[in-house]
């Protein structure tokens, strides 16, 4: 049979014992080496020749890396090589960071999502990417380990472009820390694609509140965009005016507007600027109206 | 290039390979150990053809590789059958005509054998979910899953 679709190009595959090797080869490696955890971009983009490692570096082995634990106290720790599927498994996940369970699933389908990770998503940073609106309205932190030692990255500091993020060459995440939501959080992740569930978001919303008794309406919204701008934004005009004024379906109206407004969509073979503003528009207005109804019941 | 030894189950046989690093399970499946009864559709872990179950989980071939599984359990559609007996999804296929062109039809019945392993009462938006991640182009879906819950009634 001729096969249309080209190979994988050559690479080495190299498993190291350590966490400390792994960052030291990829250091010493720099361009020429990348870590794998699903792959399930990462063979997408070598295949097509976008991208031509001769290393990659399997993170999946590595000690604590498939582990994930929640507490009470200290919230929800998730292993870079937890897949998808073990993620919305979780009870205590669907329980406490319902919003990510839910947008998890959008990711592929089934099987891919046994291989897909919560952090290869977040790494891979795609401003479509389904899981980095919720995990940066949950506060989500990266731990990070590179060939100077460890340290956090607030995610909602994280993205820097399309593909870009703030770690360094050799630093790689070895988990996703969030803290339990405050109390009587509500929120939900609504996104539109070519069909109903398996395809890359054309424009998404992220929608998250809780009652807070320091803003005049009595509580704390927050708005995130995916798809419409070169990272997943927040709409903070939104969320000021939501926190400023009552809501009632005025202010819902109106911060949906803002968020049309201060969207910076591109055209795209999945779909048009114009289309993806008024998506937006659309969703953000749907997802206030579904979390303001669930706070108030 | 440099080549690995790998040691797998396959369908309940034991097999030890040479492969190369940028060699796919899928195929290592079809092109090495000729089972071709797993398909290459999109090799993008899109279309589902190439599913097939490695530790008792479905995955897509295609976004596998070979090396990975050094060590794994795998099933194919071919070891649906090892025993010489259609499984009974394979038979409410065949029954309710779920197939046309056939092409789909390996990947659909792992996922759907996977999701009867997790879960042997599944609900029609149960089954619908399991199966996003496997196209048809052929039957419009309703026989598929027509014929999955017919396979649980069983």
């Amino acid at each position: 049979m001729v096969n249309p679709l080209p190979r994988l190009p050559q690479f080495e595959y190299i498993r190291m014992d350590s966490v400390e090797k792994t960052v030291s080869f990829l250091k010493d490696k720099q361009d020429e080496a990348r870590p794998l955890l699903g792959g399930t971009d990462l063979f997408v983009v070598m295949r097509d020749r976008r991208l031509h490692p001769k290393f990659l570096v399997d993170l999946k082995h590595l000690d604590g890396f498939k582990t994930l634990t929640f507490d009470n106290k200290k919230g929800l720790t998730v292993g870079a090589a937890v897949s998808l599927n073990q993620l919305i498994s979780s009870k205590e996940v669907q329980k406490h960071f319902p919003v990510l369970a839910q947008a998890a699933k959008q990711v592929g389908g089934y099987q891919l999502r046994n291989r897909a990770t919560l952090v290869g998503n977040l790494c891979n940073a795609s401003p479509c990417g389904d899981t980095i609106g919720p995990s940066m309205i949950y506060n989500g932190k990266a731990n990070v380990v590179g060939p100077s030692g460890e340290r956090v990255i607030p995610l909602n500091g994280f993205f820097t472009g399309p593909g870009q993020t703030s770690l360094e060459i050799g630093e790689i995440v070895q988990s996703l820390s969030f803290p339990l939501p405050p109390k009587g959080s509500k929120g939900t992740y609504l996104s539109i694609g070519r069909n109903k569930l398996s395809d890359l978001a054309m424009a998404a919303v992220t929608v998250s509140a809780f009652p807070n008794e320091k803003s005049t309406s009595g509580f704390h919204f927050r708005i995130a965009l995916s798809a419409v701008a070169p990272t997943v934004i927040y709409v903070k005009e939104a969320q000021e005016l939501l926190a400023d004024q009552p809501i009632n379906d005025t202010t819902i109206e109106k911060a949906a507007q803002i968020a049309r407004r201060v969207c910076k969509p591109i055209d795209d073979i999945r779909a048009s600027k114009a289309y993806r503003r008024e998506m937006i528009y659309t969703l953000t207005l749907r997802g206030l109206h579904e979390v303001w109804k669930s706070l108030q019941s | 290039m440099k080549m690995h030894t790998i040691n797998i189950n396959i369908n309940g046989h034991k097999e030890s390979l040479e492969v190369s690093s940028n060699l796919t399970l899928l195929h290592m499946i079809r092109e090495e150990l000729a089972l071709t009864g797993t398909k290459n559709g999109c090799e993008a872990g899109e279309c589902g053809a190439c599913t097939v179950m490695v530790n008792d989980e479905p995955v897509n071939s295609c976004m596998v590789l070979a090396i990975e599984c050094d060590g794994a359990d795998i099933l194919t559609i071919e070891g649906l059958t090892a025993s010489g007996e259609l499984n009974k999804l394979q038979k409410s296929f065949m029954k309710l005509n779920a197939i046309q062109c056939g092409f789909c039809t390996p990947g659909m019945l792992l996922s759907a054998y996977a999701l009867l392993q997790r879960n042997p009462n599944p609900t029609e938006s149960e089954i619908k979910e399991a199966l996003v991640g496997n196209l048809c182009r052929c039957t419009g879906y309703e026989r598929i899953i027509q014929a999955v819950q017919d396979a649980v009634s069983e």
